[in-house]
C-alpha cells in the first residue's frame, strides 16, 4: 500500500514536470487527437513532445511488457497512472487502433517475431492501423465475410472488399479478416496483417451524416500478403477476431464516460439561466439532466469495477458486450441532452463561433457508437446467450 | 482498493447467502404475513442474526462488535433483499448504531450491548410527510426544566410500534427547511405521551405513525450537539441509504433470477419463451442496469468506509440508481411471468411490493437526483 502511495507521488511529480500545458486540456475532436503513423500530423509541437516522453517511459501502453515497448506496470499501478492523468487533466498521448485492438490480440495470439515487429511500433505511435472486418454483406453477421485469401506458396493472394473501414485512407497497415476456407463458416476465417501501401489496395472515403468522412470502402485486388503475416492458426482467425472485438468493445464503452469539456448542466445554464431559487430555469430539462447524471455517475463506477475485475481475471468474458451496450447508449442519451440544452445555439453547422458545428456534428457522430464494434442489438444477443444462458430460437 | 469484494468479503457473502436463504427464505415472510404477525418481524430470527454477529457488524470492536463497514453490512442486506426477509437489521444494526456513534458513552453503553445480543430493536423517526424531506423537520423540541419536550408527528417509521429505541430528528431552532437547528434524540420505549399507530404496507411490512404529545425527555437523551443534529443525521442517512440501496439490489437481483429461470422453463408456441428475442433483449438490458447499480453501490460503500469526502454524493447516486434498476427488474419480472405473475400464490409479486417500499425509503430516485443537481449547482 505504501509502495503504491510512493508510486502515486512519483507519477504525479513526473506528469507535472513532463506534461506540457497544452496537453492538459481536452482534445477538440478527432482532428485534435494524436494518431501517430508514418506521416504523423501533430496539431502542435507539444503534442509531439508529449507522445515522445510518454512513449519513452512505455506509458502509451502502461500495462504491456517492457520488452514490447510497454511500461510493465501491474493493474494497481496502471490504475494509479490513469487516475493521476485524469486528476491533472493530462490527455491520452496517443489514440490508436493498435493500442486498443490489435496489440492485445497480438499479445495473446501473435508469435514472437510478430510481437517484436509490431508492438513497439504501436507503442511509439509509428504505425497507424485500421480494422478490416465488415463487408457489404457481412455486418452483424460478420462470420459470413467473403474476402478471399488464396494460398500461393509463400504468400496469400487477397481479393475482395471491406466497408466502413475507419481511417483506411490514413492508415499504414490493416488487420484483416479473410476467408481461407469456403466449406466452413466460422472455421474458415483467418486473421492477417498487411501494409496498406501494398500494390492492389485502394480506398474510397464515405461521407457520414456528421459531414466528416472518417471511414472508407476498401478494395483488395490481387494483394500479396506474406505468409508470416498470418496471426494464429490458419482458419482459426475467428477466435482472434472475437478476442479483439472484446477489446474494441471495452474501448468504445469508454464513450459512456463522456468527454472532458463544458459540463452538460453548464450548457443548459448558459442557454436558459436560473430561476429565482437559483435552479436551472427549465424544470423538465433539469430533471432529465439530473436523472441522466445519476446513470452517468453509476456507469463511471461500473467502468472502474469492470477494469478492476478484468485485470483480476474476475470479469465474465462477455462483460465487454454489456459495457459497450450501456456506455454507447448512455453517450447517445448525453448528446441528445446536449442538443436540448444548447437549443438553437447547438444547431450551427459551419460558424466559427460554433467551432464548425462541433455540437451538432458530435451529436450525429455518437449515433454510430451503438453500431460500430457490433450493434446494441448484437450486444444484447450476446448478453442473453452467454451471460444469461437463454436458449437460441 | 479494487472495486470488487475481497476474499474475506466474498466468504461473508457466501455464508450470509446460505444463512439467510436457509433460515429466512421468502416462505418465512409469507408466513408472517399470513399469520398477520403484529410485530412485523420474528424475534427468534433476530436472535439468530445476533448469534451470527450481524447485529454488531458496525459496532466498534472495542465495544464488542465486529467493527466492519458498509461493504459488509451491504452484503447481508443484499441477501435480506433477495429473500424479502422482514428484519430490523437496517433500522437497528445500521441506522441506530450509526446514530449512537455520535452519542455519549452512556448512550452507547445502554444500547450497544442490547443490540449486540439481539434484544433491542430500534427505529428511525425522520420523515414527517408522505415524501422524505429531512431538512423539513418540524417536530419541535422545546426546553423544559432540565430537558426537552417534544411535540409533533413522525411517519413511515419502520418498526416504530415495537422499537425499544426510537432515534428522533427534532427541531430545536430555526425553521423547517433549515439544516441548522435540528437535534437528535434517543427515546426509550414506553415514554409517556408518545403514541404509535401501526400501519401495514403493501409489502406486509409494518411502519408506525408516531405522535408526540409533549413527550418529556432529559437532556441525556440528546444525541450529539444541540442544534447540531444535521451532521450525525447526514451520517445516519448515508448509512441507511446505501444500506437500502444494497437491499434494493437484492430485491432486483432476486426478481431477475426468478424471471430468467422462468424464461428457461415456460413453453409457448412450442418453444421456451426465453428463446424469443423480444424477451432476451429486455432481460439483457435489465442485467446491464443491475450490474451498473451494483457497481455504484459498491463504490459508495467503499467511499463511506474510507470516510471519503465524496461518499455522500456517491451514496445518493447508489440509492437513486438502485431505485431505477430494481423498479425495472420487478416490473419486467411480473410482465414476463404472464398471468401467474399476478397471483398472490407466486412470489414474483412480493418483489414488486418490497421494491416499491424500499425505493420510497430515505429518499426516492427523484429526490436524490434533485439533491445531486443542487450540489452540482443547477
Ligand atoms: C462510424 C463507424 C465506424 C466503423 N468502423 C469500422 C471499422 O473500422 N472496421 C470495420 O470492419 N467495421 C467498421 N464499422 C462497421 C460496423 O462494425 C458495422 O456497421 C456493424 O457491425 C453493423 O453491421 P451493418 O452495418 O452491416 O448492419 P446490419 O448488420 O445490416 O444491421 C442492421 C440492423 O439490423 C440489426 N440486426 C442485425 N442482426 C441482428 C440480429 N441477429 N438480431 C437483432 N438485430 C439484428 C442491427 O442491430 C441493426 O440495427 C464501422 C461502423 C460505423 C458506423
Amino acid at each position: 500500500m505504501s509502495d503504491l502511495a510512493g508510486f502515486r507521488a512519483e507519477v504525479a511529480a513526473w506528469l507535472e514536470e513532463n506534461c506540457p500545458a497544452a496537453m492538459r486540456q481536452p482534445a477538440r475532436g478527432d482532428e485534435d487527437m494524436c494518431w501517430g503513423g508514418r506521416n504523423p500530423v501533430f496539431s502542435c509541437p507539444e503534442q509531439k513532445l508529449w507522445l515522445e516522453r510518454m512513449a519513452a517511459r512505455g506509458w502509451t501502453v502502461p500495462d504491456w511488457p517492457r520488452e514490447y515497448g510497454g511500461g510493465g506496470l501491474d493493474p494497481a499501478e496502471t490504475k494509479v497512472l490513469r487516475q493521476e492523468m485524469a486528476r491533472l487533466g493530462c490527455r491520452s498521448p496517443l489514440s490508436s487502433f493498435g493500442i486498443w485492438m490489435l496489440g492485445p490480440a497480438l499479445l495473446k495470439y501473435g508469435n514472437e517475431a510478430q510481437k517484436r515487429e509490431h508492438l513497439p511500433r504501436i507503442a511509439r505511435g509509428e504505425i497507424r492501423w485500421c480494422q478490416g472486418y465488415s463487408e457489404p454483406n457481412a455486418g452483424s453477421d460478420l462470420a459470413s465475410l467473403a474476402t478471399r485469401a488464396e494460398d500461393r506458396g509463400d504468400h496469400f493472394l487477397v481479393n475482395g472488399q471491406k466497408i466502413w473501414t475507419s481511417y483506411a485512407d490514413k492508415a499504414d497497415w490493416i488487420f484483416c479478416l479473410v476467408r481461407t476456407d469456403r466449406t466452413s463458416k466460422h472455421n474458415g476465417i483467418s486473421f492477417v496483417l498487411f501494409d496498406m501501401a501494398s500494390p492492389g489496395v485502394s480506398t474510397k472515403p464515405i461521407l457520414l451524416i456528421s459531414g466528416y468522412s472518417p471511414f472508407c470502402e476498401t478494395f483488395f485486388d490481387d494483394v500479396k500478403v506474406p505468409k508470416e503475416n498470418l496471426v494464429g492458426e490458419l482458419n482459426k482467425g475467428w477466435d482472434v477476431a472475437k478476442y479483439l472485438l472484446g477489446h474494441e468493445r471495452e474501448m468504445i464503452s469508454a464513450m459512456g464516460l463522456g468527454e472532458a469539456g463544458v459540463p452538460l448542466p453548464e450548457i443548459a445554464l448558459q442557454s436558459m439561466g436560473r430561476d429565482d431559487r437559483g435552479l436551472l430555469d427549465e424544470p423538465v430539462l433539469r430533471a432529465r439532466i439530473a436523472l441522466f447524471e445519476v446513470r452517468a455517475a453509476a456507469f463511471r463506477a461500473m467502468s472502474e469495477r469492470f477494469i478492476d475485475e478484468l485485470k483480476a481475471g474476475k470479469a465474465h468474458p462477455a462483460q465487454p458486450s454489456m459495457m459497450k451496450y450501456y456506455g454507447t447508449e448512455l453517450n447517445k442519451a448525453r448528446h441528445e441532452l446536449i442538443m436540448a440544452a444548447g437549443g438553437s445555439g447547438a444547431l450551427d453547422w459551419e460558424s466559427a463561433a460554433s467551432n464548425g458545428g462541433a455540437a451538432a456534428r458530435a451529436w450525429l457522430r455518437t449515433k454510430a457508437n451503438s453500431i460500430e464494434g457490433g450493434t446494441s442489438e448484437v450486444q444484447l444477443n450476446i448478453i442473453a446467450k452467454r451471460i444469461l444462458d437463454l436458449p437460441s430460437a | 482498493m479494487p472495486l470488487y469484494l475481497d476474499d474475506q468479503q466474498s466468504m461473508l457473502r457466501d455464508s450470509a447467502r446460505a444463512f439467510v436463504g436457509e433460515t429466512a427464505p421468502i416462505a418465512h415472510m409469507r408466513g408472517l404475513r399470513d399469520a398477520k404477525e403484529p410485530k412485523g418481524y420474528a424475534p427468534a430470527l433476530w436472535k439468530q442474526f445476533s448469534e451470527m454477529g450481524f447485529t454488531g457488524m458496525l459496532i466498534p470492536e472495542a465495544e464488542g462488535g465486529l467493527g466492519l463497514g458498509a461493504v459488509e453490512a451491504g452484503i447481508v442486506l443484499e441477501e435480506i433483499g433477495r429473500n424479502l426477509t422482514p428484519s430490523p437489521f437496517l433500522s437497528t444494526a445500521i441506522g441506530a448504531v450509526e446514530a449512537l456513534k455520535a452519542g455519549s458513552a452512556a448512550q452507547r453503553g445502554r444500547w450497544f450491548p442490547a443490540i449486540l445480543s439481539g434484544d433491542a430493536v430500534a427505529a428511525l423517526a425522520i420523515d414527517e410527510r408522505a415524501k422524505h424531506r429531512p431538512a423539513a423537520t418540524a417536530l419541535t423540541a422545546e426546553r423544559a426544566g432540565n430537558g426537552f419536550r417534544l411535540s409533533g408527528a413522525k411517519t413511515f417509521v419502520t418498526h416504530g410500534h415495537v422499537a425499544d429505541l426510537v432515534v428522533v430528528a427534532a427541531r430545536t431552532a430555526g425553521r423547517a427547511g433549515d439544516t441548522e437547528g435540528i437535534t437528535l434524540f434517543a427515546i426509550e420505549k414506553g415514554a409517556a405521551a408518545l403514541h404509535a399507530e401501526p400501519r401495514r404496507l403493501a409489502d406486509a411490512s409494518i411502519v408506525a405513525d408516531l405522535r408526540f404529545d409533549g413527550v418529556e425527555v432529559s437532556a441525556d437523551a440528546v444525541i450529539g450537539e444541540i442544534d447540531g443534529g444535521w451532521g450525525p443525521l447526514t451520517a445516519i442517512l448515508d448509512s441507511v441509504r446505501v444500506g437500502a440501496a444494497a437491499e434494493l439490489l437484492g430485491v432486483g437481483a432476486g426478481a431477475m433470477d426468478m424471471t430468467v429461470g422462468y424464461l428457461k422453463e415456460r413453453k409457448q408456441f412450442g418453444q421456451t419463451i426465453g428463446s424469443f428475442q423480444a424477451l432476451q433483449h429486455r432481460a439483457a438490458h435489465l442485467y446491464a442496469e443491475l450490474e451498473v447499480a451494483r457497481a455504484a453501490i459498491l463504490k459508495a460503500q467503499q467511499l463511506v468506509d474510507a470516510a471519503d469526502a465524496r461518499a455522500e454524493e456517491a451514496v445518493m447516486v447508489a440509492k437513486a440508481m438502485a431505485g431505477l434498476a430494481t423498479t425495472l427488474a420487478v416490473q419486467e419480472g411480473v410482465q414476463m411471468h404472464g398471468g401467474i405473475g399476478m397471483t398472490d400464490e407466486y412470489n414474483i409479486g412480493f418483489y414488486m411490493k418490497r421494491g416499491r417500499v424500499l425505493a420510497e425509503s430515505f429518499g426516492d430516485t427523484d429526490f436524490l437526483a434533485d439533491q445531486i443537481a443542487r450540489r452540482a449547482g443547477y
